[in-house]
């Protein structure tokens, strides 16, 4: 029995390494492919609309719920220690540093994610890839680049969005639902709030950005091509881009402070 | 020599003792197969022996085990990368499904492989799909989504895609499946009709007999792994190999076996599970 558990330990390590291995074949692929599809910049363009433009509503809504939320449980807090004019900071704070660049990440995991994964998925179960092949046409060229590029940009941009209107709703609740004062929230925040600060908000979102974006076309351009193939590979997308963007949020989080 | 010579200009795929296994299931156990240009050659066989395996190693998609496939003279399994790619232009395929690109509407479609592939004026594009595409009598689909064309108008947008670059070699993976006997018939026609006109060679995969011997000028059966029978079609469907006989007239039992192997019908039913 013992020998069982170790063989089958031994198996899932195994898969687990190679699975990994191939994650980093391919995304040195797509580095090395990364300024030819650049030069195509058409391509790029269409799927920033594709992950960006139309994850826009979810991400501005979100972080417009989230802004609030901030702005009612930091008035709440802040109140017990009579610092509610620091409100502005601390939503400010909390947002640029870690809930923009992370609750946007999860979004766009689950909206253009699984967009991108299915939509890959869906060609290779239908055969439109091999259809490339045949017709000398290098799809991870063709398909994959524009659709890794369009979301490693979308997602630093969504962030910024996310933070900023989340910013506007913790001003709704602190300034005009709380009674906060509204030049203490606004120059308390400008006076919190440093270059670096921003930065590491930058940085993270475009990290996410590569590790979904990584993610999603990796899971879709590998799925097995049946219908419970596609399916598996969008769940997967969602599950292992979450995760990886908790994971990375703490690595980098820890590295910059 | 001289018939070295004529043997090179004559065949446009020429396949020596190919080995081809997928995982532990052997699909080809040494076979050889000439397709020679300007004709329609059809390989027929039953389901899973292997037409559309066969079609991938030609086209450079798989990677034979051991042996030859030569396309105009060229060792496919010596090409890189690119010198496949470079192959490719000058093949064309359709494949079972259609395989159109379902964000492209029919004319960009066509026009596909000539942008990816040239710097071509967009006029010129212009001319060279409504060409390919009156060729194939969809003119006025041009701008139809793939979504909502049939079955057999998607089959001829295809074959308009996988000529539009002038190929030398046309390949059909199934081209019949799916289609009504209008779309059917059309197919067929057009498939003589461009290997004629456009002075191509075509390689037509089917199980569909009737079909196949009312286009092709040979055929090659497949079976179990070998060539079981070449020829012309008319010839091939009188042979009195009976596993031959089996598939060319559609008999239900004989060397391919009506049961998929399993243990006694008796012995399993009386089994508690």
């Amino acid at each position: 029995m013992p020998a069982a558990m170790i063989r089958e330990l031994a198996e899932s390590i195994r898969e687990t390494l190679e699975t990994l291995g191939s994650y980093a074949l391919f995304a040195a692929r797509l580095a090395r492919e990364t300024p030819r599809a650049l030069w195509r910049f058409g391509l790029v363009v269409e799927q920033v609309h594709n992950a960006g433009a139309l994850s826009l509503v979810i991400t501005m809504l979100s972080g417009l719920f989230v802004g609030m939320v901030l702005g009612l449980q930091g008035f709440d807090l802040l109140q017990r220690f009579g610092s509610e004019d620091s409100l502005g900071s601390v939503t400010a704070l909390s947002l640029l540093k870690e809930l923009g660049p992370v609750v946007t990440a999860l979004l766009f995991a689950g909206r253009a994610g699984t967009a991108l994964a299915s939509e890959l998925g869906l060609m290779r179960a239908t055969d439109q890839l091999a259809a490339m092949e045949v017709m000398a046409v290098d799809p991870v060229r063709r398909v994959v680049m524009p659709r890794f590029l369009g979301g490693v940009i979308s997602m630093p941009l969504l962030a910024a969005i996310f933070s900023m209107i989340g910013v506007y709703g913790a001003q709704l609740i602190g300034v005009q639902l709380m009674g906060v004062d509204s030049g203490q929230f606004w120059s308390q925040m400008r006076g919190a709030v440093e270059f670096d600060d921003v930065m590491e908000g930058v940085l993270k979102s475009v990290v996410f950005g590569v590790a979904c974006s990584l993610v999603a076309v990796y899971e879709g351009y590998h799925s097995v091509p049946t219908a419970e193939g596609v399916g598996r590979a969008t769940t997967r997308t969602v599950v292992i881009s979450s995760v990886s963007v908790l994971l990375l949020d703490y690595m980098l989080t820890a590295v910059m402070l | 020599m001289n018939s070295e010579v004529r043997r090179e200009t004559g065949v446009i795929v020429r396949v020596r003792d190919l080995h081809y296994a997928a995982g532990r299931r052997v699909i080809f156990s040494g076979i050889d197969l000439d397709f020679p240009r300007g004709a329609v050659t059809a390989v027929m066989g039953p389901s899973g022996s292997g037409k559309t395996t066969l079609l991938r190693l030609i086209t450079g998609q798989l990677r034979a085990s051991r042996g030859l496939i030569e396309v105009e003279g060229k060792d496919v399994s010596e090409l890189s990368r690119s010198g496949i790619y470079r192959m490719r232009r000058r093949m064309g395929m359709l494949f079972q499904n259609s395989a159109l690109l379902t964000d492209l509407d029919v004319y960009e479609n066509i026009a596909f492989p000539i942008r990816e592939h040239t710097k071509m004026p967009e006029r010129l594009v212009r001319h060279v799909v409504l060409t390919k595409l009156q060729a194939v009598g969809l003119r006025g689909a041009a701008r139809l989504m793939p979504a909502e064309l049939s079955g057999g108008m998607a089959r001829r947008v295809a074959l308009a895609r996988a000529i539009v670059m002038d190929p030398a070699l046309l390949i059909y993976d199934e081209p019949f499946v799916g289609l009504d006997p209008i779309s059917m018939g059309v197919v067929l026609r057009l498939i003589r009709r461009l290997n004629d006109t456009l002075s191509l060679t075509s390689i037509v995969v089917s199980h569909d007999v009737r079909e196949i011997a009312a286009v092709a000028d040979c055929c090659h059966l497949l079976s179990g792994g070998q060539i079981i029978a070449s020829g012309p079609p008319a010839a091939v469907s009188q042979s009195s190999q009976e596993d031959v006989r089996q598939f060319m007239h559609g008999l239900p039992d004989g060397p391919v076996p009506f049961h998929y192997p399993a243990p006694e019908y008796a012995d399993q039913i009386r089994q508690v599970r």
